[in-house]
């Protein structure tokens, strides 16, 4: 029994982090019908940049605020610099935009950075928290926290304040919305701007559970997916709802059935998707996207 | 009365379609004007160009300011209040969130509880129903959403685009009621385009009739009600 | 639109290049066009359900892997000639194209692109796990066939002329398929499927039926590609073969025969080129080249030259200039 909910704690704080990545996809699904494939790779070069400030010495908290203000700023550029030029052209053309830039992404990384794993410092202690009998990692905890805190912020912004409402109604409405004077196309970009600051947050909460490496945040990008798509591609809340629920199962697979190791884990990411696709394409939480004739 | 719209010889396309072909009209400050015509016409182009939502050649004049060319955003930032056909309401958001965007573009944003109090005494049936997404209200109750929507942006132009399609003739009526209390009472010129022609003519005071892209009669709306070949033509007797 | 005469000219002239190849050539080129006229089968495969049909697929990887590994399990279980092998491979990929298009026409869009880039990462752990089959990691091992019936020619050249006829012959196929009544119903749904099925299209069939045909052109380039490479193993098959596949018909132009050609050219040549530019961070170099395409050239190499014709036409047929012209 201890274990169980150790493991499902511990599946809830990778579940928040893949919730986190699948929320960053769902922010942009939405406004744009383009799912970025480059989400991960953002998230990777972020934290590669975090991990380049706190070996200049920078404090843990100082780093991590200055990457999301850089992560931030880099999102809204990139939107406006690489994405405008081609914002009204097929969405697949789009989606090769967004290969080629994971492909950048990941190459300059390991350019720059090598393949080696690095070692990833976790602002929480290494001692293990006791809740009576049950001992908890700090770092599951924290994490779960700090993805559960980023959220909460997005929540407050989008649901009350008036820029958060403008970017809802430019990602439901751009024509409405540029009848109401909003400026859509910077709407996006704010938009990849908080995409990238969320994605640096899973990528710095991951990194010392997996290391840093360029490739870190492949494996993620699929369960984000898996948990978009179980959560429902239209729903941001059923995003991070669907990652909290893979990060569960995919940690109570791993332990209790034997015969799963970590290949086929991933095997068991991709049921997942299949078997929603099959019964519930919209997700649990999504709306079926009606056509009008 | 001075112009506050003078449009001169418009043209517009859509891809290798052209679709206006050099129109000329004029809204006076504070008057109410209506462009007629069957489907097709182009009366919800014009009202679009104006809006800069489709390329176009010729002059648009706002209040003595060039505008054709620009974006749609800031156009509306000068005044411009479109209600485009369809409504073009925020259907996943609020009736009070629909309202709140209305006045996104002012620059003034002071006092927004008290011009949706405002706004919502036009259209009481808006205050009852703040709170509900504005996807479930009737046809007749969005479209009043619309326009308290566009008034919530204290335009100097409001541009209607066929206000009365797919609704009752009793709520239409009620809303052609309160864009003359709105033209009186705050100001607002309006820029009517509809099918519905004599409901149009009631209301407005100048009238334009257009054709396959081409204005081909105009005048005070009073002379074109009395006019032979409009009246068997657009109103039926 | 440009006239027919022109695309035939423009065929007939790349035909004749491309014979002529072998003949000025190294072996390694040779197997390097081979590759490319694979390539633009499996991309006109491709382009046949996503381009015309609007079914988006990451996985074509798998039809390709299908192909590739009927093929050389047929060869090296079994001895089969293979010759055989090919129309046998496209068969099977056809089937399992066919069956795998009937679960998918509940999905849509964005939902059929995850299913089947679910499908495509799986594609390699399958592979390994079915070892008595697959040879799991190790893959099956090949060897070049020589050229039949005494010809004058070393393997690669055979199998660069066999890799030719095979992609005219597709080409043609598809040309045929595509400018008729089926041609016309399959871009109908893609383009309004409501519609198309009040017209009297069966839309699930069709569907079906196009992912099959689709899924064999893919296979039977897959088993081409295992007998000139003479080698099989999942891990070449994995999902980053699929979203190269994508890349191609993107790049090559989507709803275009000929832009398989140039997808091809694309997607072989253009990582050797960003090798040959910067050994440090070669995929960078790939990945500017992709953005770069995009941006000059939205619709697809095929898209662009299609409206440049357009253009270069109607400025013929308007000397005195476009405006003023007459109302339609």
């Amino acid at each position: 029994m201890d274990t169980l909910i150790q493991q499902i704690v511990s599946g809830l704080a990778t579940g928040g982090i893949y919730g986190s990545v699948a929320l960053a996809l769902v922010m942009i699904y939405q406004a744009t019908e383009v799912v970025n494939y480059a989400q991960g790779e953002m998230a990777m070069f972020s934290t590669y940049l975090a991990w380049t400030l706190l070996n200049a010495g920078l404090p843990y908290w100082v780093a991590f605020f200055a990457t999301l203000a850089i992560a931030f700023v880099g999102g809204l550029v990139l939107e406006r610099i690489l994405i405008r030029p081609v914002e009204n052209a097929p969405v697949l053309t789009i989606v090769i935009v967004c290969i080629g830039l994971l492909v950048i992404l990941n190459s300059v990384a390991g350019w720059v950075y090598s393949y080696i794993q690095k070692p990833f410092p976790s602002p929480f202690p290494s001692k293990p928290i006791q809740v009576g009998n049950i001992y908890f990692g700090a770092h599951d905890i924290g994490a779960l926290g700090v993805t559960l805190v980023v959220l909460a912020c997005l929540y407050v912004f989008f649901r009350f304040t008036t820029l958060g409402l403008a970017m809802r109604a430019a990602a439901q409405n751009p024509v409405s919305s540029r009848l109401c004077g909003i400026r859509v196309g910077w709407m996006l970009a704010v938009g990849w701007g908080l995409a990238a600051l969320v994605g640096a947050v899973a990528g710095m909460m991951v990194a010392p559970i997996v290391f840093l490496d360029p490739n870190m945040m492949a494996g993620i990008l699929i369960y984000a997916f898996a948990s978009a798509t179980l959560g429902g591609f239209t729903s941001p809340g059923g995003a991070v709802l669907g990652g909290l629920i893979v990060g569960v199962i995919e940690n109570l697979v791993g332990t209790y059935v034997s015969f799963i190791g970590t290949e086929l884990k991933l095997t068991v990411a991709l049921a997942m998707i299949l078997i929603v696709l099959v019964f519930r394409p919209s997700g649990l939480f999504g709306r079926a996207v009606v056509h009008r004739v | 009365m001075a112009a506050l719209l003078s449009v001169r010889d418009l043209q517009a396309r859509y891809g290798d379609t052209r679709v206006l072909r050099g129109i000329t009209f004029e809204v006076a400050e504070g008057g109410i004007t209506t462009i007629l015509g069957a489907n097709g016409a182009g009366k919800t182009t014009t009202l679009r160009a104006v809006c800069g939502m489709v390329k176009t050649d010729g002059e648009i004049t706002l209040a003595g300011k060039r505008i054709e060319g620009r974006a749609t955003e800031s156009i509306v930032r000068l005044g411009v209040a479109h209600v485009p056909e369809g409504r073009g309401t925020f259907v996943q958001l609020t009736v009070q969130e629909n309202l709140r965007l209305g006045a996104y573009a002012r620059r003034d944003p002071a006092n927004l509880n008290q011009d949706i109090e405002r706004v919502c005494r036009y259209f009481p049936v808006l205050a009852e129903r703040r709170n509900q997404v504005a996807g479930t209200l009737s046809g007749g109750e969005q479209q009043m959403l619309a326009v308290a929507r566009a008034l919530m942006l204290k335009p100097k132009l409001l541009l209607l685009d066929e206000p009365s399609l797919g609704l009752a003739p009793l709520v239409v009526r009620e809303i052609f009621r309160i864009i003359r209390t709105i033209n009186r009472e705050e100001h607002v010129s309006v820029l009517l385009v509809e099918q519905n022609a004599s409901l149009a003519l009631g209301l407005a005071d100048h009238a334009y009739l257009m054709e396959t892209g081409t204005v081909v009669m105009s005048g005070p709306a009073a002379e074109l009600r009395q006019n032979d070949a409009i009246r068997r033509a657009y109103l039926g007797y | 639109m440009p006239p027919r005469s022109w695309t035939f000219t423009v065929a007939g002239i790349g035909l004749a290049v491309a014979l002529a190849l072998p003949f000025f050539l190294s072996n390694f080129r040779l197997f390097q066009f081979s590759q490319v006229y694979i390539y633009a089968m499996a991309l006109l495969g491709l382009n046949i359900l996503t381009g015309y049909n609007g079914q988006i697929s990451l996985g074509h990887g798998a039809f390709y892997a299908v192909g590739a590994y009927t093929t050389a399990i047929m060869i090296d279980q079994w001895n089969v000639p293979y010759g055989w092998t090919i129309p046998v491979a496209g068969l099977v990929c056809l089937v399992v194209g066919f069956l795998f298009g009937i679960p998918a026409l509940r999905l849509e869009g964005l939902y059929l692109a995850l299913a089947t880039f679910a499908l495509a990462l799986a594609v390699p752990q399958i592979l390994k796990y079915f070892e008595h089959w697959t040879g799991g990691s190790q893959g099956i091992v090949l060897s070049k066939p020589k050229a039949p019936w005494g010809l004058k020619l070393n393997p690669d050249q055979w199998l660069y002329f066999l890799c030719l006829g095979l992609l005219v012959l597709s080409f043609i196929l598809a040309s045929n398929l595509l400018r008729g009544r089926t041609g016309r119903a399959i871009v109908a749904i893609r383009d309004n499927p409501i519609a198309a099925q009040s017209m009297g299209v069966n839309t699930a069939l069709y569907k079906s039926l196009t992912f099959g045909v689709s899924a064999a052109y893919t296979g039977v380039a897959g088993a081409l590609s295992a007998v000139t490479v003479a080698y099989v193993a999942p891990d070449s098959f994995d999902v980053f073969r699929s979203i190269t596949f994508l890349v191609g018909i993107v790049i090559g132009g989507l709803a275009s025969v000929s832009g398989a050609i140039f997808g091809a050219l694309f997607i072989q040549f253009v990582p050797n080129w960003a090798m040959d530019i910067s050994k440090a961070a070669p995929w960078a170099i790939y990945g500017v080249f992709l953005i770069g395409f995009m941006y000059a050239m939205p619709r697809g190499i095929a898209g662009s030259i299609r409206l440049a014709t357009v253009r270069w036409l109607r400025r013929r047929a308007e000397p005195r200039g476009s405006s003023g012209g007459s109302p339609r």
